[in-house]
């Protein structure tokens, strides 16, 4: 009873949050709106006992990826008029974001029609997972059968590194 | 179950009381005397020099870029760390691979000078 009626209100503040992030003209005040998506989000993970990547949602998340992207915004160097003016719209921009969207919903629909509606019980309940602990439960899985995709997530952030050098520090690779 | 996530609603609500708290009390119990010096952005007590906003530099992208990617090499540490006794060797040899791989790209940014704010 009470975690449906947190699930609610939280679900309706990061669905308001989400939409302000869309509708603000401001990008800062945006990045804002998105944080506390991000910190709802967390409180659903919570929810829906998975309380290892509720706080790694926090941390990373909500932390590092964000300060990320108010660089980004901050690179970009919006001027007062770009933020408050009008913007260039690509012609096929709100079409497109339609299909693309339907896409997206139909997707989602079809996969958790297909997995958690069915009424089968896993293997992990959350009684399971409380008596052996979230996140040694978390550990165990991602060294033992998710053991290649784990090593595939060190490529992957090696190539973010060697990206992110070869963007940014081009000028002095060039002299 | 949630009834364990009492004092984090706890400190939440004491943030939130006291940001907002500090704001409403100060407005209304603090003098109203705006003057110029008084309004303009505090720029750590030197005079402000031009707008905002403007350019920065891509250095900061490159120190947050760095920041993140070894902050989830860090996030793959902790759930390594929890179950390490029940992994045993095999997890050893496992994260002993991650880390040298990243550790190569560690070497890559040094040598490339990414660590250097020149």
């Amino acid at each position: 009873m009470l975690e449906s009626l947190l699930f609610l209100i939280m679900g309706s503040i990061t669905i308001a949050c989400a939409l302000c992030v869309v509708f603000q003209k401001n990008p800062i005040y945006s990045a804002i709106f998105l944080i506390q998506t991000m910190v709802s989000l967390a409180v659903l993970y919570v929810l829906l006992h998975a309380q290892f990547i509720a706080a790694i949602q926090v941390m990373i998340y909500a932390g590092a990826i964000m300060v990320l992207f108010i660089f980004v915004i901050m690179l970009l160097n919006l001027s007062k008029a770009d933020e408050e003016g009008e913007r260039d719209n690509l012609f096929f921009q709100k079409p497109s974001a339609i299909i693309l969207g339907f896409i997206l919903v139909v997707m989602i629909g079809t996969v958790t029609l297909k997995t958690v509606f069915q009424g089968v019980k896993g293997e992990y309940t959350p009684e399971t997972i409380s008596q052996i602990g979230n996140t040694q439960l978390v550990g165990k899985m991602l060294f033992t059968k998710y053991v290649f995709p784990f090593e595939i997530a060190s490529i992957l952030l090696f190539a973010a590194i060697i990206g992110a050098i070869i963007l940014a520090k081009k000028r002095i690779i060039e002299d | 179950m949630l009834i364990s996530y009492l004092p984090i609603l706890i400190l939440l609500l004491v943030v939130m009381g006291f940001a907002i708290s500090n704001i409403i009390i100060s407005a209304l119990i603090g003098r109203h005397k705006p003057t110029a010096e008084k309004l303009s952005p505090y720029e750590c007590g030197v005079e402000p020099i031009g707008s905002a906003r403007e350019r920065f530099s891509v250095k900061f992208y490159i120190i947050a870029m760095m920041f993140v990617i070894f902050d989830i090499e860090v996030v793959f540490l902790y759930p390594w760390a929890v179950a390490y006794k029940s992994l045993a060797l095999f997890g050893l040899i496992e994260m002993a691979i991650f880390i040298i791989i990243l550790l190569v790209g560690y070497v890559y940014i040094w040598k490339r000078g990414g660590f250097e704010w020149e």
